[in-house]
């Protein structure tokens, strides 16, 4: 069993799904996780797929949609170890005027306490820009203390952020 | 709709407002708490509220701090909206704060602060709420649900400094805006 992981991206119009899904079911590939969406007018693939095929096959049965102007990447990759240990989900959410370097300030202060994130949305709207990350953290981490550096740093940032337990009700 | 739920809750009107700018996200009045006020001196913020809601397509409320002013009044009427249920027609509370909620749920908000983002936000699908009538200054409580429940805790929400981006239920609940609500 080969695993790959597969990116397309590209201007969006319609067909794109289908297309790339038609090339990896013909080739007898199982899309398993996946996520895709619009970023600012492109259309965005990222999924993970299983199946029989040698990857010297995979490259080039999907060349005819880089011929049409979208951009593939495909790697094979080793299927998931046992999951790391977590301790607790949290969600931190952050907006603001619209400047450099705020992602990359966040997620440096969850990286350094040992937090995986493990979803991460940004949005710039007219100006304004909205972050949503997804976080597992050790329990070896002071939450109260890693709130507030992340209000100190909002502060910093002149934006507004919030870190709070994730939702976790099972209905 | 619950027939018995249709009165509006106090008895002045706010007509004659001016229909003011609408602060858009990130101004700082949107991210501050507003000041209690004096619920028989701002008549005419209300009617403001009022007359800007009215020409809003789509908005079934509106907090001072919306236009820019930083009192804890705001208005909602959620009259004829599909998710309604109970419905008290047009609403215009002062200093109001939530005094009962449950029932919660997920669901999709706008906002006219945030023009190009909705979200998902969880919020109490039964909720009561108290605060004092603009103009009378009487104080009410309201029991309400569903829809309406929802549009006063996000006014509410305003008055205490929040968008509902504070609220956002994770990382795959924003969303470009395609309608309004």
């Amino acid at each position: 069993m080969h695993e790959y992981a597969i990116t397309v991206i590209g201007r969006d119009r319609p067909g794109i799904i289908a297309d790339v899904s038609s090339v990896l079911a013909g080739l007898g590939l199982n899309l398993t996780d996946s996520t895709m969406t619009r970023l600012r007018g492109h259309f965005a693939m990222t999924l993970v797929c299983a199946g029989q095929v040698p990857s010297t096959e995979v490259e080039p049965a999907l060349a005819p949609l880089s011929a049409e102007g979208l951009i593939v990447s495909v790697s094979e990759v080793t299927t998931d170890g046992p999951p790391a240990p977590i301790g607790g989900h949290y969600v931190l959410r952050l907006y603001g005027a619209d400047r450099l370097g705020i992602v990359a300030a966040v997620t440096r202060l969850l990286a350094d306490v040992g937090g995986n994130i493990t979803d991460l949305t940004t949005r710039l709207a007219d100006g304004l820009y909205m972050l949503v990350a997804e976080v597992d953290l050790p329990t070896t981490v002071d939450i109260d203390g890693l709130a507030a550096q992340v209000r100190r740093l909002a502060a910093d940032l002149n934006v507004e952020a919030s870190l709070s337990p994730a939702e976790t009700d099972v209905l | 709709m619950n027939p018995a739920s249709q009165q509006p809750v106090g008895e002045i009107r706010y007509d004659g407002g001016r229909v003011r700018p609408v602060v858009r996200a990130p101004a700082a009045v949107l991210s501050a708490p507003a000041e209690p006020v004096d619920p028989t001196a701002v008549v005419d913020l209300a009617a403001d509220l009022v007359a800007t809601m009215r020409v809003s397509p789509g908005c079934v409320g509106l907090a001072a701090v919306q236009i820019g002013v930083p009192a804890h009044v705001f208005v909602v009427d959620v009259t004829g909206h599909p998710k309604t249920r109970t419905c008290h027609g047009l609403i215009v509370l002062c200093n109001a704060t939530v005094v009962a909620a449950s029932q919660w749920k997920v669901g999709r908000e706008g906002c006219m602060s945030v023009p190009d983002l909705t979200g998902d936000v969880r919020r109490a699908g039964r909720l009561t709420v108290a605060g004092e009538v603009a103009g009378t200054g009487e104080r009410v409580e309201i029991t309400t649900d569903a829809f309406e429940a929802r549009a006063l805790q996000h006014e509410i929400d305003h008055c205490g400094g929040l968008l509902f981006l504070d609220r956002v239920a994770g990382a795959h609940a924003v969303y470009q805006r395609k309608v309004y609500l």
